[in-house]
């Protein structure tokens, strides 16, 4: 099953390949700054945390001087918050928007996730790709530590994918689900330690927001673009096993629903 | 390469009682299950040759699309197996995948890789493939600006530009100008001599007498026939007109009668007509159908040939003077031809009541291919140019066949078939 799977995928390639191009385009086909609105929406929310939370509240990270300190802070949660909403949200409308291609053609199922992540990394990849030149021309880049995002990273994009699938299939089933995890997710923002520091919650409250897969994660990211230090590795124990888990359910539910979802469609 | 074995399939879709029973069968399994089952597709059992040609034909909700669906691989079947040898092209809807947004011949490498074409390979056959389409500059334009009928060229020119083992056709070729599908059906027809078994699914009769060697009839979610195209078209003919009985083994029957039996008298039932029709104690119209030439009984007929109307009424009082009519309606409702046995000049002949009277109109079918209705009359003491002194029945549209084109004929166009004579010189 597995091979056969990816074997799918690989004849499927050119489609999978194309509809990510094409997704891309489509999205700034009709506009005049064309791809640069990719880059203009993340810089946009940067500038207004930036401006409220450093500036008019005079907040600062602390124990840390530099004036673009909370900037990095901040592009190191949002940017990377931004992957995982976008994954997950368009992941989980990925079939109900594809019912009719699902209904009329037989093409490999698996490939509609596949360009779901493809596309949210293409994205990601503008934005954070300018955001270490910045960091570069800054003189702020942390050197080696830096290469541990990567597997901060992976296990993200995994936490990300495994909810989508999950989401994507029951949204077919409960139309609830969408609605439900279109305000979660905005609940979900704000109990990360993306905008604000993790020490201003008070310290009772710190162990229960460690639960929140997403805090590990984000908070290691800032502590590589931040503080030029290693991801503390045994706190990204409990996401990775998570996102194992959702991934595996995400399959399960998909080698038994795939079949029913298109008759639900 | 390009056989089709349906063995024991059926298809039923879930149905919750409520929005919460699915989460309550889902979230406490153990509880057992909350769903009917709802089948639209019961014991279909076929097989399919390489390089047959089949129809599939049968009302809305016989279950066509849903058996299309299944052979095609997008939708599951509940029971049974389905086997197919071969690449398998479906045009089920065409124009699906199309991007607005996107230019006709970026669509056309979009298409072609959902088909499981590589880049290269799209690319190549890029050329044939805007030829056939006849879309000239447009290709490069958005295909928001197109027109249905081109976008449904681009996407059946893009859909067989590989000749497949397996092509299915629903009605996706009703779209188009005539001389679009006349070419669409020149492919098609290229295929099936190259060997592609072909399944397509119509509702038009010439079209499937044209193109098939085989046709399945569907009704109610079950294979009701399977054979020649002209018997399963009568079939179906006959359960549009709403008169086919339930049990299938009479279906049998039905298409296996050869020489059409005069029915016995006890067993006459009235036939009624629809809305605006004329019934009376007087009479009742008993049978209304169309012989062909070797006096079968059909409600495909083939052009330009001799057929016979068999109108018969059973007299329920003696009347001196009695005539039948008959009117032939095409699907515009255009009177193409009416008649009567008093305008034909049948002198008056008196007829006793209990007596079945029946007239036999035997009519050269130079017809267009089409589908037509006929409304039967009855009256009597005829005087003048065609009026009556008493009309006793009147029934529109009780009966309805279809023309389907004469391989002999000449190529013509229009309404009737004026059968020209041609005598060519020079001076």
């Amino acid at each position: 099953m597995g091979g056969a799977l990816l074997r799918a995928i690989w004849n499927y390639r050119g489609f999978i390949l194309g509809s990510v191009r094409r997704e891309f385009q489509s999205k700034y086909r009709n506009t005049m700054l064309g791809a640069s609105w990719a880059v203009l929406s993340p810089l946009a929310l940067v500038l207004v945390y930036t401006l409220i939370f450093s500036q008019v509240m005079h907040s600062r990270l602390p124990g840390v001087t530099s004036p673009y300190a909370y900037s990095i802070y901040l592009c190191a949660g949002v940017l990377t918050w931004g992957l995982f909403a976008e994954i997950t949200t368009r992941g989980q409308v990925m079939f109900l928007e594809n019912g009719n291609l699902l209904k009329k053609i037989s093409f490999p199922r698996i490939s509609l996730p596949i360009i779901v992540v493809a596309n949210a990394l293409v994205n990601f990849a503008i934005v954070f790709s300018l955001f270490i030149a910045f960091l570069l021309i800054t003189g702020q880049f942390v050197g080696l530590p830096f290469l541990g995002i990567v597997p901060v990273l992976a296990i993200q994009i995994l936490l990300s994918i495994g909810l989508a699938l999950v989401l994507g299939i029951l949204n077919v089933f409960f139309r609830d689900v969408g609605q439900f995890f279109n305000i979660a997710i905005q609940f979900w923002f704000w109990l990360t330690p993306v905008v604000y520091p993790f020490s201003i919650i008070p310290a009772t409250l710190q162990p229960w927001l460690l639960w929140n897969p997403m805090t590990p994660l984000i908070q290691s990211y800032q502590r590589v673009l931040v503080d030029g230090q290693w991801p503390h590795w045994p706190q990204l124990v409990w996401p990775l096993v998570l996102a194992l888990l959702l991934c595996v359910l995400g399959l399960k539910l998909f080698r038994k629903r795939a079949n029913e979802m298109v008759d639900e469609l | 390469m390009g056989s089709i074995t349906v063995r024991q399939v059926g298809k039923a879709y879930k149905q919750y009682p409520t929005r919460w029973s699915r989460l309550a069968e889902w979230a406490l399994p153990m509880l057992g299950n909350r769903h009917s089952l709802k089948w639209v597709l019961r014991d279909i059992d076929f097989h399919i040759e390489a390089g047959e040609a089949v129809g599939l034909i049968g009302v809305n909700g016989a279950g066509k699309s849903t058996l299309l669906k299944l052979i095609t691989g997008t939708s599951q079947p509940t029971t049974g197996v389905i086997t197919t040898h071969g690449r398998v092209a479906a045009l089920l809807e065409l124009g699906m995948g199309f991007h607005p947004d996107f230019t006709g011949r970026q669509n056309v490498l979009i298409a072609g890789q959902l088909l499981g074409l590589s880049l290269e390979e799209v690319t190549a056959l890029m050329p044939e493939i805007l030829d056939f389409a006849e879309i000239g500059e447009y290709i490069d334009q958005q295909v928001r600006v197109y027109s249905s009928g081109m976008q449904m060229r681009l996407a059946f020119s893009v859909a067989t530009c590989v000749r497949p083992d397996i092509l299915i056709v629903d009605e996706a070729l009703a779209v188009g100008d005539v001389f679009f599908q006349q070419k669409c059906f020149g492919r098609i027809e290229s295929f099936t001599k190259a060997g592609t078994t072909l399944l397509f699914v119509s509702h038009s009769a010439g079209t499937v007498l044209n193109i098939c060697n085989r046709c399945i009839f569907l009704r109610n979610g079950a294979v009701a026939f399977d054979g020649a195209p002209a018997d399963a078209l009568d079939l179906y003919q006959a359960e549009l007109l709403g008169r086919l009985d339930q049990a299938p083994d009479q279906l049998q029957v039905r298409a296996a009668t050869a020489v059409a039996p005069v029915p016995a008298k006890d067993d006459l039932v009235a036939i009624t007509g629809k809305t605006g029709s004329i019934t009376t104690p007087s009479v009742d119209c008993v049978l209304v159908r169309m012989l062909d030439a070797h006096g079968n009984e059909r409600t495909t007929l083939i052009a330009d040939q001799p057929a016979t109307l068999q109108i018969e009424y059973l007299l329920h009082e003696s009347l001196r003077d009695p005539h039948v009519g008959f009117k032939i309606r095409n699907r515009y409702g255009v009177v193409l031809f009416e008649t009567n046995s008093y305008c034909m000049g049948q002198p008056s002949r008196p007829v006793a009541a209990g007596t079945v009277l029946t007239a036999n109109f035997t009519v050269p079918l130079v017809l267009v291919p089409d589908e037509y209705t006929i409304t039967v009359g009855f009256s009597d003491g005829g005087y003048g140019e065609g009026s009556f002194e008493r009309v006793l029945n009147y029934m529109h549209e009780v009966h309805c066949f279809v023309i389907a084109r004469n391989p002999e004929a000449i190529t013509w166009s229009g309404l009737v078939n004026l059968q020209p004579q041609l005598q060519l010189s020079t001076r």
